[in-house]
């Protein structure tokens, strides 16, 4: 008998905000987290903006040791742990120094880990001072540091690892946390993922002009999911995570259930048939959600919401015809769609995760988030789906059922079903 | 240098690495750095440099691979001190 898995705790590190109460409130009424980057600019980046979680001094105090903090310069492990450590707590559940408990574990993405530390260590390394690197540059650089870090401090005793699939990781740690408890192999997985920021991750995307540079004078304008005037997606950075349970568990413990996860699917284009290494093959991405909503079991017509990868390219209208065809759903009968990437920019690996904490909260209170700077709907949109299906304020609307998903260089592709808990399903 | 001194700075240059206070509060020559103050071993990189920062010397393999209590501690950076 395979089991029901739910959500039972949320964590957020956003460009827009840190936490769920301050990330709730800023999606809902479509703020920007989005600034100018003087950094950016004085490294000659064509695209000087970028969405960077604020984090205090103080607030790192309160989730790391003086001595985790001594040396330390990773920013997606800062993110990563402070998103987790809060899905972890929301969750009801307590921090414990002594005991392992072997009935939970973590699946927590990334992209790449600690670029700034890496870099630092690099200069020591060919000044000939390899010697005097210290003792953390292995923990903070290796892929699974985040993980590493976040099994520490709670003392997960399950499988402790970490996913890297692209822009698709965190929708995929979502998936592969699921799969475990669902087998019964754990009874909790906190799963999500999370992105460095600055220019040492992002250099990479401004060479591929990918990015936009039309926005350095108005930052918040810049990341534009499914204009007519889009230019290129906004680099941000952060962490989203979700305390997965079995609904047994869950039941057991009197946890607040935020949702279900009903089902998903992961696959890939290969490379083939239109897909490259940073070009998606529809076929796959429509197979993606075809097996996605078999797995999860429910009807193309009961989703209510779509949370899409739209990443404000000029990509956005094939994944709207992805979505039309997967769904076989078009103009009024199409489902609502969004893309937190209008407020946040594209986290990157930590993309899926944030993206589906925001899909949960909707879930979960009832409204619909504002896509932001999309007054100028692609006229190829348009011609797919009718242009209010795209809210452009929020709307208090009960939701059932919500489709998020992910792709990512490397032609892969991920969609999960989020369903709104009843206890007779 | 002084030996009381030189325990006083070597207190506070392993301030951020012990984990356990009591054994800390007591430190004295025969103090050693993993058993009683439960310095985790990989932080051991970590104090070595601290003291090469602190006293300008520099600490080679073999004489770290001894350092493991205040003791050695103490010998080794006289020796150094000595040496420049």
């Amino acid at each position: 008998m395979k089991k029901r898995v739910v959500i039972t705790g949320l964590g957020v590190v956003a460009p827009n905000g840190v936490g769920i109460a301050d990330f709730t409130n800023a999606i809902k009424n479509g703020v920007s987290g989005i600034k100018f980057h003087q950094k950016l600019s004085a490294l000659n980046f064509s695209c000087c903006i970028g969405g960077i979680p604020t984090i205090s001094e103080e607030k790192k105090a309160e989730y790391f040791t003086d001595l985790q903090l001594r040396n330390f310069n990773s920013s997606g492990i800062l993110y990563g742990c402070i998103a987790g450590i809060d899905a972890w707590k929301d969750a009801g559940l307590s921090m414990d120094d002594e005991n392992v408990d072997f009935n939970s574990g973590t699946i927590f993405g990334t992209g790449t880990s600690g670029v700034e530390k890496f870099r630092e260590a690099i200069y020591k390394l060919d000044d000939k001072q390899v010697r005097r690197l210290g003792s953390t540059v292995v923990a903070q650089t290796m892929a699974s540091g985040v993980s590493a870090y976040l099994g520490g401090m709670l003392g997960l005793g399950n499988q402790v690892s970490t996913n890297s699939s692209a822009c698709s990781t965190g929708t995929e740690a979502i998936l592969m946390g699921f799969e475990r408890i669902k087998n019964g192999k754990a009874k909790r997985m906190l799963v999500g993922s999370c992105s460095d920021h600055g220019p040492y991750l992002w250099g990479g995307f401004d060479a591929m002009r990918v990015m936009t540079y039309k926005h350095n004078e108005s930052p918040t304008q810049g990341s534009r999911p499914m204009s007519a005037s889009a230019s290129g997606f906004v680099p941000g950075s952060g962490a989203g995570a979700l305390l997965l349970e079995s609904l047994e568990s869950a039941l057991e413990r009197n946890a607040t259930i935020y949702g279900e996860v009903l089902g998903g699917a992961i696959n890939s284009g290969g490379q083939r048939n239109g897909g490259t290494m940073t070009a998606p093959n529809a076929e796959a991405v429509q197979r993606c959600i075809i097996d996605a909503i078999a797995d999860a079991n429910v009807n193309t017509n009961d989703i209510d919401l779509i949370n899409g990868h739209l990443t404000a390219t000029i990509k956005d209208p094939d994944e709207i015809e992805n979505w039309v065809m997967a769904l076989k759903r078009e103009g009024n009968s199409f489902p609502f769609i969004q893309s937190t990437k209008s407020m946040i920019g594209h986290c990157l690996a930590a993309a899926g995760a944030i993206e589906s904490v925001a899909s949960i909260i909707q879930l979960k209170e009832g409204f619909i988030a504002p896509t932001i700077n999309c007054d100028d709907v692609h006229p190829e949109v348009l011609k797919l789906i009718n242009t209010d299906k795209i809210i452009k304020q929020h709307i208090q609307k009960e939701l059932n059922l919500i489709a998020k998903a992910s792709f990512g260089f490397g032609d892969v592709n991920a969609c999960v079903l989020f369903k709104k808990f009843e206890t007779n399903n | 240098m002084d030996k009381n001194e030189l325990i006083e700075s070597l207190k506070k240059i392993v301030k951020p690495y012990i984990q356990d206070e009591a054994a800390f509060e007591n430190l004295n020559e025969d103090t050693d750095f993993i058993n009683d103050l439960k310095i985790n071993s990989a932080n051991l990189v970590d104090v070595i440099l601290d003291v090469e920062d602190e006293f300008d010397i520099e600490i080679d393999n073999e004489a770290m691979e001894k350092m493991l209590s205040v003791k050695s501690a103490m010998a080794i950076i006289e020796t150094k001190l000595a040496e420049k």
